[in-house]
């Protein structure tokens, strides 16, 4: 599909064909959420591929917030750069985000207020009688349900289109609720039509098959699920909640428990003491929460329970930007905790990794006995998006090195050595309740027995070898995606980058082609034990590297240089700014590095 | 049916005459008498003298990290109900860096028994000020006298509401069999304060100190333990120099209370889901 993005000319931004671009926006607490899920959840339906992007504030009411959402007739991996139809309800909205505007984009605002517009932006600027027709109706609240209905007749689509979305999220209130919120949009459409006219089309639309609407927290409570987690403790963290609140709603019926926990302390050491009693448990946090777990994650990379972190990663430090997304945590990942343990860190790109990859941090958890820390972000963890499906024939469990109570029987009575000493450094595993399998599990040194006042210097290096060893025969290279034209020799500059800036990233590649550049991409979805020789093998070819990430001080970026160096090739392409990157600054800031080294 | 001699495992190091023999005794004891098997009792600890006691105790057992062993007692329990739990440990680990961990679990009212080892004073960091520690105690950390006030273990917890609070005494260890006896078999969460000496760091909350004091409300016949607002004037008049079961009272613990908690153990569930779960769990995300 040949889309022409950029002007050849000017450089600048011109309308994307192939799809569309819209936004809500107002103060917190005016419905602006549930606006923005009835008009993405509605092009899901119809076979759209949309991706949802949230931009709220830490507070209840006030303050500014708005939902975007971008509809295309294929696959999206971010919310877009640009935006063809904004609905403002208050002046904020108009000043935060005109400047995504395409030219000619309408800006539809309620006429409540009277909207400034900066003189010479060559917009269309409508106001709308929003509240009043709602007031008409008998509850200015529905102001919300208007402005979708003028959205439908802006891109002339038939009202009808939302009943089953208007259903779905009324039904439960009636049907009389249900026709109330038809007749908002249908007074919606008609003032629209009558006074504005369609200015914008809605791409053309793929041919409708079954697709999930699903955000990455959501997948990777799903997957975690389906790999046979039935334990979850935490904490409630912007933007990990969600996690909790996908396994209160589920877990009944699978029979699992939810704690919410006093503290993220109390919830990951929850999560290991239901681990080593042999349930799969995990505990879910942001940046904040995984610095409290630290001391336990080094426990359990001691006692060699297995364990599964999720992180959903939020501006820091502190406090630090808790409804904005970053990618800062990764150092406090790789390195964090006292001591040496070994960990293992799962860095999803995508929905439907988030969902895959918890199945295998679940798997390689028991099959490690270590900690495992599942990542994601901010605007990975709360957008959703259309995916294709889920491949569930990929879904296995694999519950690594335990041992039967069969092989326990046929032991000698207190033979069981619970870390006893392996080739792959990998103790076969016992679980309370079970005969003759007696341990202790401990944060202490310890012996094969688990016997832990050791003051024998040859003990403790013999057992710090075992532990460590055990991901010797971990290999992630296959988590380290390229992709390209040109394999990594041949191309001008190779951009690497890790989770939820895949989309970007790929946008920002296919701009930089069009330009008539080679490039090559790599990006890594898992970091922990580094893929060395396979990434090594890209970073050595390549002529240039730039690496892209949301942090300040360019964590991947000095991890790669200590990795597998060539950190005179190495540029830093980085945004901490809380919002994720747009393609654009992508394309930038590797044109300056094509054209300037 | 498993003998004492099936619950012992490795040799204490704890210093002689140190009230932390006695706990493992009344407990091996307690849980022999109870008729429990070892692979079926759990022992959870934290860090400290009295931390050590999971691997004394001859269960399967998790010596964690300070503070903590609550969580982790918790969540062993969650995952298999079947199995009968106890988290050990001393008043620091308690009291101090894990005091709410205490007030949570009283909240939540997991079904498992926690033995605090209370001497007053940090023993393996060789003489410091615990939190237990009488006002004006002098220590290597509070060299002039403590100035803060103690934690009252009894006084927090019958406040929380706790479900079974109750005292014992190292000195007097076929009582505290018993205490622990009544604590295990309590359905919920129980706490057992346990007057432990410190035979080496601390000269004044001595044996002889609490033989001369301690009052056993089990010996009482005008004494009802159901009553809290009772049960806390005692605590408050006799100063906490009591023994005995100090509270009791029936509640629905936490794991009872969840939609669709299952009876067996979480850790023997099947794991796999099927297609039919699959296409329902997809109708969400339509």
């Amino acid at each position: 599909m040949a889309r022409e993005l950029h002007d050849p000319a000017t450089g600048a931004p011109r309308t994307l064909t192939g799809e569309f671009n819209w936004k809500v926006g107002g103060q917190q607490g005016e419905g602006i959420d549930s606006t923005g899920e009835i008009v993405s959840q509605t092009l899901n339906r119809l076979g759209y591929y949309v991706y949802q992007y949230r931009h709220f504030m830490s507070l209840i009411k006030g303050g500014h917030t708005n939902y975007k959402v971008r509809a295309a007739d294929h696959l999206i991996r971010h919310h877009g750069d640009e935006l063809h139809v904004l609905i403002a309800f208050d002046q904020k909205t108009i000043d935060h985000n005109l400047h995504e505007l395409v030219r000619d984009g309408v800006v539809v605002y309620d006429d409540t207020f009277k909207a400034r517009v900066p003189e010479g932006r060559p917009v269309r600027v409508y106001g709308v009688p929003l509240t009043k027709i709602a007031r008409e109706l008998g509850n200015p609240i529905m102001k919300n349900m208007v402005a979708v209905g003028v959205t439908a007749a802006l891109v002339g689509l038939p009202v009808e289109e939302f009943r089953p979305t208007i259903e779905a999220r009324f039904g439960g209130k009636g049907d009389q609720v249900v026709e109330l919120n038809m007749e908002a949009l249908r007074r919606g459409f008609e003032y629209g039509a009558r006074e504005i006219g369609q200015v914008a089309t809605l791409p053309r639309r793929p041919q409708v098959q079954r697709r999930l609407f699903i955000s990455g927290n959501e997948a990777v409570a799903y997957g975690a699920l389906a790999a046979g987690c039935r334990f979850l403790a935490a904490y409630p963290i912007t933007p990990a909640t969600e996690i909790m609140y996908w396994f209160l709603k589920n877990f009944p019926k699978y029979g699992g428990v939810v704690v919410q926990a006093e503290d993220e302390i109390a919830a990951v050491n929850m999560a290991i003491g239901a681990n080593y009693a042999g349930v799969r448990a995990m505990t879910s946090t942001s940046g904040p929460g995984i610095s409290l777990m630290q001391e336990a994650v080094g426990l359990a990379g001691m006692s060699e329970t297995p364990l599964v972190v999720v992180d959903v990663m939020r501006g820091g430090p502190s406090t630090g930007l808790p409804t904005k997304t970053e990618q800062s945590d990764l150092n406090e990942l790789i390195f964090g905790t006292h001591g040496e343990i070994p960990r293992i860190v799962l860095t999803p790109a995508t929905v439907e990794d988030c969902f895959y990859l918890a199945v295998e941090a679940f798997n390689m958890a028991e099959r490690y006995q270590c900690p495992v820390y599942l990542v994601s972000d901010l605007s990975l963890g709360m957008s959703r998006q259309s995916i294709d499906g889920l491949d569930y024939s990929r879904v296995r469990i694999d519950r690594g090195a335990l041992i039967t109570q069969e092989e326990l029987d046929a032991m000698e009575r207190g033979a069981y050595k619970r870390y006893l000493v392996t080739d792959s450094g990998i103790s076969p595993r016992s679980l309370p309740g079970m005969r003759n399998g007696r341990y202790v599990a401990l944060g202490n040194e310890h012996d094969e027995a688990g016997t832990e006042e050791i003051e024998d210097t040859a003990t403790r290096e013999i057992q710090m070898k075992k532990r460590m060893r055990k991901l010797d025969s971990l290999d992630l290279s296959d988590y380290v995606d390229y992709y390209g034209d040109e394999p990594a020799d041949r191309v001008d500059l190779l951009l690497v980058g890790w989770g939820s800036t895949i989309g970007r990233i790929q946008e920002a590649v296919a701009r930089l082609e069009r330009d008539g550049y080679k490039i090559g991409h790599l990006h890594l979805r898992a970091l922990h034990p580094f893929p060395r020789a396979k990434v090594r093998g890209y970073l050595q070819a390549a002529p240039r590297v730039l690496v892209v990430e949301n942090n300040y001080t360019g964590q991947l970026a000095g991890y790669l240089a200590r990795e597998v160096g060539f950190h005179d090739k190495i540029r830093n392409c980085t945004k901490y700014d809380g919002d994720p990157f747009l393609a654009s600054e992508i394309y930038s800031r590797a044109r300056e590095v094509l054209l300037h080294g | 049916m498993a003998k004492v001699a099936d619950f012992r495992a490795a040799r204490p190091t704890w210093c002689p005459g140190c009230g932390d023999f006695g706990v493992l005794n009344a407990l091996t004891r307690a849980v022999t008498d109870l008729g429990l098997e070892p692979e079926d009792v759990v022992v959870v600890s934290g860090i400290g003298c009295s931390g050590k006691i999971s691997q004394y105790f001859g269960g399967y057992g998790f010596h964690g990290i300070h503070g903590r062993a609550l969580p982790i007692a918790q969540g062993v329990k969650l995952a298999n109900r079947e199995l009968t739990v106890i988290a050990a440990g001393g008043d620091g680990d308690g009291y101090g860096i894990g005091l709410s961990h205490v007030i949570h679990a009283i909240r939540r009212n997991v079904d498992l028994t926690y033995i605090v080892m209370d001497n007053h004073i940090y023993g393996l960091t060789t003489g410091q000020l615990a939190p237990t520690s009488d006002k004006g105690m002098k220590t290597k950390t509070s060299p002039y006298g403590s100035v803060e006030e103690p934690i009252r273990p009894l006084e927090l917890a019958l406040a929380q509401g706790c479900g079974f609070v109750a005292q014992a005494f190292s000195g007097e260890i076929n009582h505290m069999a018993e205490v622990f006896k009544k604590a295990i078999q309590h359905k919920g969460f129980s706490l057992v304060n346990v007057f432990s000496p410190c035979v080496t760091f601390n000269k004044l909350n001595t044996y002889d100190y609490f033989k001369e004091r301690l009052v056993n409300l089990d010996e009482d016949p005008d004494y009802d333990r159901h009553d809290r607002a009772a049960a806390l004037r005692k605590v408050m008049e006799t100063g906490g120099m009591v023994i005995g079961v100090v509270y009791e009272t029936d509640k629905p613990t936490f794991e009872e209370q969840l939609p669709g908690f299952p009876e067996e153990g979480l850790a023997y569930q099947d794991l796999a889901l099927d297609e039919g779960d699959y296409r329902e769990l997809e109708a969400q995300f339509a």
